[in-house]
């Protein structure tokens, strides 16, 4: 049985560190020494949806993706 | 142009000298469309058979993924109802390789053949070969003959590739044919190449020596294709050998000795420090481990290495393996798109680190902290760059332990201001050429 879920994808071209995505959802992104971010894999939990949304939005480069996937 | 076709087909090689047949020893190399039908007799399209044949035949990419063909083949042809693009990839952006190059120089003719076979078992709208300006003339030469023949279901088109080491990345490719620089993003659950690429088409990227293979598995079957090589391991490939004359470029049975192939014996084997797999984007492994490697991405895998387009490097003693890296990661810093930011400041950082490795004085970097570096730039790139870069200094890090630990004790080794062995930028032309069965 297939399930869907929403995950996180960087567009590193467009990424400039900013870093805006981490304040948002420092529970699955955190920047690394250069202040690029570094994002858990992995499906988001519902409880986190809102907050990823959010960082989606507050991208000033429009790097971040919420993606579908089915596993 | 009219062109006299022999009466009879010519037989199938029988050895595991397939894309060099007719190539190896001594003689002019003719290039010709006449001398190319002489030796493998016209080509017959049969557009719904070949990509079974492909799967049968169990033919991968050969240029540097080792990715199966046939699989490819079909997402590209599933990917929309848009008809697709083939690109025949000679770019070739790896300096130590001449592999690629040779087959355009000396073979265009097997290449076009299986850009056209391509072109014709996808429905494609437009075949293009994409090569760099060294290779320009032949193939210039060879296009014209088979328009002016009518060889061809469409008029093959010619795109110079830029002399950089990452024009032949499949995403850089579709990036140069649109008349941008760089990598187009690539990045998973979006959209890729084999679905959206050239001009929004779904686009066939293959390295030249692969479409070389269809050419004579089109002709030869795939029960013929499997009669080199080992059921696991089907058919031949083409491996650059640095030697201390030049470049070699040998033909080798898949799943043969790996060492046997580069014809290194004893000897060599105990002047050397490590040997260089796969390239600037491959792995250092040891003589020890080297010898017992066949010819085979898995078991080269397992080794912690890749064969990728199949570059072989023997390291002699005589040169400071950290001197080498240290101008290759420096060169592979300077040949990034320059895109990514984690890619960009981790390469500087990493060539930084192996300069001082290299060249400091004593005490220098710590191990630990150019790992740090590796983890840092894998797979964060829209490319696979920083992943290849990564893994040279890791493997190096690994080998040359005890070199490392001189450096760190008594500063740089005299070998340090000898000349470098590892081409960092240009071309040499290849000086012999062998096969080995």
């Amino acid at each position: 049985m297939s399930r869907r879920s929403l995950e996180l994808v960087l567009d590193p071209v467009a990424c400039d560190g900013r870093g805006v995505c981490a304040e948002m959802l420092p529970e699955r992104i955190e920047l690394d020494r250069w202040g690029f971010p570094v994002i858990d894999d992995g499906a988001i939990a519902p409880a986190l949806l809102e907050h990823a949304e959010r960082a989606v939005r507050s991208c000033p480069r429009q790097a971040l993706h919420l993606v579908e996937r089915t596993c | 142009m009219s062109l006299t076709i022999p009466h009879a087909a010519p037989a199938a090689p029988r050895t595991s000298t397939r894309l060099l047949h007719g190539l190896v020893g001594g003689g002019v190399p003719d290039p010709g469309l006449r001398n190319h039908l002489e030796r493998w007799g016209e080509l017959h399209h049969q557009p719904h058979r070949l990509i079974d044949q492909l799967e049968a035949s169990g033919l991968v990419g050969h240029g540097g993924a080792w990715f199966p063909v046939a699989a490819k083949w079909r997402a590209v042809a599933g990917a929309s109802r848009r008809r697709p693009v083939v690109v025949a990839n000679g770019a070739e952006g790896e300096p130590a390789s001449r592999k690629d190059a040779l087959l355009l120089a000396q073979a265009p003719h097997l290449v076009l053949d299986g850009l056209a076979l391509a072109a014709s078992a996808l429905g494609a709208q437009q075949a293009i070969v994409y090569v760099p300006a060294s290779s320009m003339p032949t193939v210039e030469v060879a296009v014209a003959e088979r328009r002016a023949s009518r060889l061809d279901p469409l008029a093959i088109e010619l795109a110079e590739s830029p002399e950089t080491f990452i024009a032949g990345q499949e995403s850089a490719v579709v990036s140069a044919l649109a008349g941008r620089r760089g990598a187009v993003p690539s990045f998973a659950g979006l959209t890729t190449i084999r679905e959206r690429g050239v001009g929004g088409r779904p686009t066939l990227v293959q390295n030249v020596e692969t479409l070389a293979h269809v050419a004579l598995l089109a002709r030869f079957g795939a029960d013929w294709f499997r009669g080199v090589g080992t059921p696991q391991n089907p058919g031949t490939m083409l491996l650059t050998v640095s030697r201390p004359g030049g470049p070699m470029v040998v033909e080798a049975a898949l799943g043969s000795s790996l060492r046997a192939a580069a014809g290194l014996g004893d000897d060599d084997l105990a002047h050397t420090s490590a040997v260089l797999l796969g390239g600037y984007g491959g792995a250092w492994v040891s003589p020890q481990v080297f010898a017992e490697l066949p010819v085979a991405e898995k078991a080269a895998r397992r080794a912690g290495a890749t064969l990728g387009a199949g570059v072989i490097v023997p390291l002699p003693l005589d040169v400071c393996p950290l001197a080498e890296m240290a101008d290759v990661v420096r060169y592979m810093e300077g040949q990034g798109a320059g895109q990514c930011g984690p890619c960009v400041h981790g390469l500087a950082e990493l060539a930084d680190n192996m300069d001082r490795l290299a060249f400091g004085g004593r005490g220098g970097p710590r191990v630990d902290s150019i790992l740090e570096i590796c983890t840092l730039v894998e797979g964060r790139g829209a490319c696979r760059h920083p992943d290849g870069v990564a893994r040279f200094v890791r493997s190096g890090l690994g080998v040359f332990a005890d070199e490392i630990a001189s450096h760190q004790r008594r500063g740089p080794c005299p070998r340090t201001r000898a000349a470098r062995l590892l081409p960092v930028t240009g071309r040499t032309e290849t000086r012999r050429l062998v096969s080995r069965a």
